[in-house]
């Protein structure tokens, strides 16, 4: 399964209701500073559909969003050019660039990530339909780039919507807490050279 | 561009209609052709412009970042998809729904492309139909595969073409309709859909159906061409026909359309349609785009004259069986409830339910029935709520379902009894807005979060706008509550602000070394009566304080109305002068440094700019009938020679042959536009027109070209071998490039 389009979201953990319009700043922040390795484009404002796309940050190769589905705000991290590697390696690429961009809104914002909840998201239904069977047949794969990530933390891996018209949408999440800055580190534990 | 595109054309194959998929086929040759360099960036801009693949903001490159202007270094280099237009630069998809009609599948679909394609939004336009944004161009003949396959086409979307057919959305279930428009629309809509006789009109053709004068909300009078249903009673029985209106618009200057005929025999609509449109490809303005809609030309001929020559060019018109055929059964697009009729039962409804009953309930002429608005924020919508949509379709209705021009959706034929239930339902999607069709309901064109020609930030305000009045509307006084807000980012129009009672537009100011967002106040448009007259500009007032605007002139008319006055009469009476002199102390712009907040737009972090505005598509590129036809002639030479490569010989010649009769035929039409289509009678008529004439000689080659052409004509039945394939093919290539020289040729002997 040559898996690709990749999304990748973490939720917000902080308390109570959040203002999502600083963001539209923040955003554009990133734009003006080339904070990204990738080419970032625009903002776009949804915060008047419910349980929508809240602010997206447009980028060339992914897209970033203050995502509200299912009413649940998390960082949303969208990956939509090709990536290159073998699959675990395009999984922590992706997830790594989500980490980074939640650490960055916790400093420049003060928002509060959690690391122990992370759904990853197939954004291609031919190559990755929302059955069963895909998941059983993803689960040997995802192992390594999900080991990698988690470290020696337990995790679950489940579908979250049994809907065959749903994208395809796995919850990991640890049987332990853990934050984002970990979950870093984990990943950049095992980039190191031995 | 997503990895699984090879993968889906085999995966719809069967289920698009072929003459779709042929169409999509062409459309991504033409792709790899742009991408080869071998097809002209202008030509290739209007190509896809007419398969609904639109230029978005910043798709030049650059961005105002709100210090500097940053360029945008897209991998794809310097390609470009028109002028002044890089490839990889995000862009628009339109996608038409003919008077606005939709299934539950139809929802999915749009659901699925929208979250994987475009930005997770779904936008309903103001003319009924989809918008995706964000789009990537390599994707764009994937999506339209996915469309088809559901019996949705994006082709005329934009560009110099027809554009989607409109229709009241209470067609077949309004109480003052003369009957239902639907069959006719569609009909219409099929008709011209790549019709040889709409590819060459100076500019977009917006056509709209109404079911009544009065009501009419097909909005007739803003339409080139506009059909009111009406009946007369004759030989005892009743006869169906149409009120046709041409030459209205919006735009910077806005025309009313004039009655072209009182009476319009349904049988005629679609021939008469036809003439209107040989007249308008024939006389309409071309080279100036700004002159180009046929409001100008029938503004410069007089209604006399103009439908002389539309009577004179149907009186010659070859019969078509299309005109009629679809009257045998006009009733197959009739709609039936799923559901038994029950009356509300008065069983305790959830909260806000009462409220949205007024607001968004509309019953029916059938009994027992009602149309529910589904009222959407700004025309958006998400994919799971578009999922949501398609299950309560299916739950509630046989999937009747309609996208309005007031960029909202309408589900039909719900049985009153399930009205709690559908509210629910809704309420679960957060769907559940009440407020539809009032003040809180406002309508806004994409603006400059989109659109490459936007001045002002129309989504930015009319969200504000949304968000301050849809938490007042159930207590403001009921004569404000039914007025309609309409925003527009620049003066063309798309955000229908002309026919608003509170309509806005897009401008800019200078104040010292800043540009001001700006919105021209516009009052006392009207929306019923099929667009009955155009608001009156009165000034232009800071971006940020038009909200104030809105408080202060609906204040005044609660306090001076007179019993039962209309605001559009409540205007004219105290005049245009009084209300601007109630926003005066509105205008003047404090400072940078004392008010920074003016000097940004709505949603929008940065210091504002017109820098980012770009060359807009909407009128697409002045492209001549010729040079499409020539531009399909190279795409199948170059067809040939991939069915060369792929070793299906025969195929190939026989293509490298078709493509040689099609630049012939492409000259032959320039002269003769009814050219008669069968091979012998292109080859007769390309004799005596070009060869006998030498108009096709090459300077330094004489007639060989023309000789390759009679050969190939001659042999075109034998069977082919490699090397006479291969031979065909060059021979075609050269064919095509001389029908490029005889143009230049005719083009100068024309201009001389
Ligand atoms: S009115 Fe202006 S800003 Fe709005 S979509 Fe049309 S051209 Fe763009």
């Amino acid at each position: 399964m040559d898996l690709q389009h990749l999304n990748v979201k973490v939720f917000v953990a902080s308390p109570g209701p959040i203002d999502l319009e600083p963001f539209i700043g923040i955003f554009n922040n990133w734009i003006q500073r080339h904070l990204t390795d990738d080419l970032l484009i625009d903002v776009a404002d949804y915060r008047h559909t419910v349980n929508g796309p809240g602010v997206v940050l447009i980028g060339h190769a992914a897209n970033y969003s203050l995502d509200q589905t299912d009413g649940r705000l998390g960082l949303l991290y969208s990956h939509k050019a090709a990536l290159m590697g073998s699959i675990a390696d395009r999984l922590c690429e992706t997830m790594r660039a989500t980490l980074l961009a939640c650490r960055r809104l916790e400093h420049e914002n003060g928002l509060k990530f959690s690391g122990s909840e992370v759904q990853l998201t197939f954004n291609d239904r031919l190559l990755a339909p929302n059955t069963p069977k895909t998941l059983e047949a993803l689960r040997p794969t995802l192992q390594e780039p999900l080991e990698r990530l988690y470290g020696q933390a337990a995790y679950t891996l489940n579908r979250i919507s049994g809907d065959p018209r749903e994208r395809l949408t796995l919850s990991v999440k640890s049987v332990t807490p853990i934050t984002v800055t970990t979950l870093l580190q984990n990943l950049a534990a095992e980039r190191m050279p031995a | 561009m997503k990895v699984s595109n090879a993968l889906w054309r085999d995966q719809v194959l069967n289920a698009m209609p072929p003459e779709l998929a042929h169409e999509i086929d062409i459309f991504e040759t033409e792709l790899l052709l742009r991408k080869q360099g071998k097809l002209d960036e202008k030509l290739f801009a209007e190509t896809r412009l007419r398969r609904g693949a639109y230029g978005q903001r910043y798709d030049n490159g650059q961005r105002w970042d709100g210090k500097e202007t940053q360029q945008l270094a897209y991998p794809s280099g310097e390609l470009t998809k028109g002028p002044n237009t890089l490839w990889d630069a995000p862009g628009m998809l339109r996608i038409k729904i003919p008077y606005g009609g939709l299934n539950a599948r139809q929802l999915e679909v749009v659901a699925e492309l929208a979250e994987e394609y475009s930005d997770g939004i779904a936008h309903v336009t103001t003319r009924q139909d989809f918008q995706l944004h964000f789009i990537h161009i390599d994707d764009t003949p994937t999506i339209m595969r996915r469309l088809a396959a559901v019996d949705i086409t994006t082709r005329e979307a934009c560009g110099n073409s027809v554009r989607n057919v409109t229709a009241c959305p209470y067609s077949g279930v309004c109480h003052t309709e003369a009957f239902d428009v639907t069959p006719y629309a569609q009909a219409l809509m099929r008709f011209l859909l790549g019709h040889p006789d709409v590819q060459d009109f100076g500019r977009k053709f917006k056509i709209a159906f109404s079911g009544c004068r009065e009501t009419g909300c097909g909005l007739v009078n803003m339409h080139d061409l506009g059909a009111i249903a009406v009946t007369r009673t004759e030989n005892g029985g009743e006869r169906r026909g149409f009120e046709v209106y041409v030459g209205g618009g919006l735009g910077s200057v806005p025309y009313q359309a004039k009655l072209l005929d009182a009476f319009v025999p349904v049988e005629e609509l679609l021939p008469l349609t036809q003439a209107i449109a040989r007249v308008f490809a024939r006389l309409g303005e071309k080279k100036n785009r700004n002159r180009a809609r046929i409001k100008f030309l029938v503004a410069q001929l007089g209604m006399d004259e103009f439908k002389r020559l539309v009577l004179a060019e149907r009186a010659q018109l070859p019969p078509d069986p299309r005109w009629t055929a679809f009257l045998d059964d006009v009733s197959v697009l009739d709609e039936k409830p799923l559901r038994p009729v029950a009356a509300l039962n008065g069983a305790p409804a959830p909260d806000g339910f009462e409220y949205w009953l007024t607001t968004n309930v509309y019953p029916q002429k059938q009994a027992g029935y009602v149309t529910v608005t589904v009222t959407l924020p700004l025309g958006d919508l998400t994919p799971p709520q578009l999922r949501g949509l398609a299950d309560i379709a299916r739950r509630f209705t046989y999937e009747t379902v309609r996208a309005t021009v007031e960029q909202n959706l309408v589900l039909r034929w719900i049985s009153e009894a399930d009205l709690p239930h559908l509210y629910g339902a809704l309420y679960a999607l957060g769907l559940h807005q009440a407020g539809a069709g009032t003040i809180a309901d406002v309508t806004a064109c994409p603006g400059t979060d989109t659109c490459k020609l936007g001045i002002a930030s129309s989504r930015g305000l009319a969200g504000e706008l949304t968000r301050q009045l849809a938490a007042q509307v159930e207590t403001l006084d009921p004569a404000v509550r039914n007025l309609r807000l309409k925003v527009s980012g620049c003066f063309n129009s798309c955000g229908q602000h002309h026919v608003a009672d509170l309509g806005f537009y897009g401008v800019s100011r200078h104040a010292g070394n800043y540009t001001v967002p700006h919105f021209q106040v516009m009052l006392g448009g009207q929306w019923t009566n099929n667009a009955g007259s155009y608001g009156l500009p009165i000034g232009a007032v800071p971006a940020k304080r038009i909200p104030e605007v809105v408080t202060r002139i609906t204040n005044r008319y609660i306090q001076d109305r007179q019993p039962d006055e209309s605001f559009q009469t409540f205007i004219q009476r105290i005049g245009k002068a009084e209300i601007k002199q109630l926003l005066d102390d509105l205008t003047p712009i404090p400072p940078h440094d004392l008010d920074p907040t003016l000097y940004t737009d709505w949603r929008d972090a940065r210091e504002f700019t017109l820098g980012d505005r770009g060359e807009g598509e909407c009128a697409g590129e002045i492209v001549s009938r010729i040079d499409f036809d020539l531009a399909a002639a190279e795409r199948e030479v170059f067809e040939a020679q991939v069915l060369l490569d792929k070793g299906e010989i025969q195929a190939a010649g026989e293509r490298a042959y078709a493509a040689m009769l099609q630049a012939a035929y492409a000259l032959v039409k320039e002269q003769f536009y009814a050219a008669p289509n069968q091979p012998d009678q292109i080859i007769g008529e390309f004799r005596t027109r070009f060869y006998n004439t030498k108009l096709f000689w090459d300077d330094y080659a004489g007639g060989k070209f023309g000789h390759y052409l009679f050969h190939a004509h001659e042999h075109a039945r034998e069977p082919y071998t490699v090397d006479t394939t291969r031979r065909r093919i060059e021979e075609a290539q050269l064919v095509v490039e001389a029908a490029h020289s005889c143009y230049r040729r005719l083009l100068k002997l024309k201009n001389a």
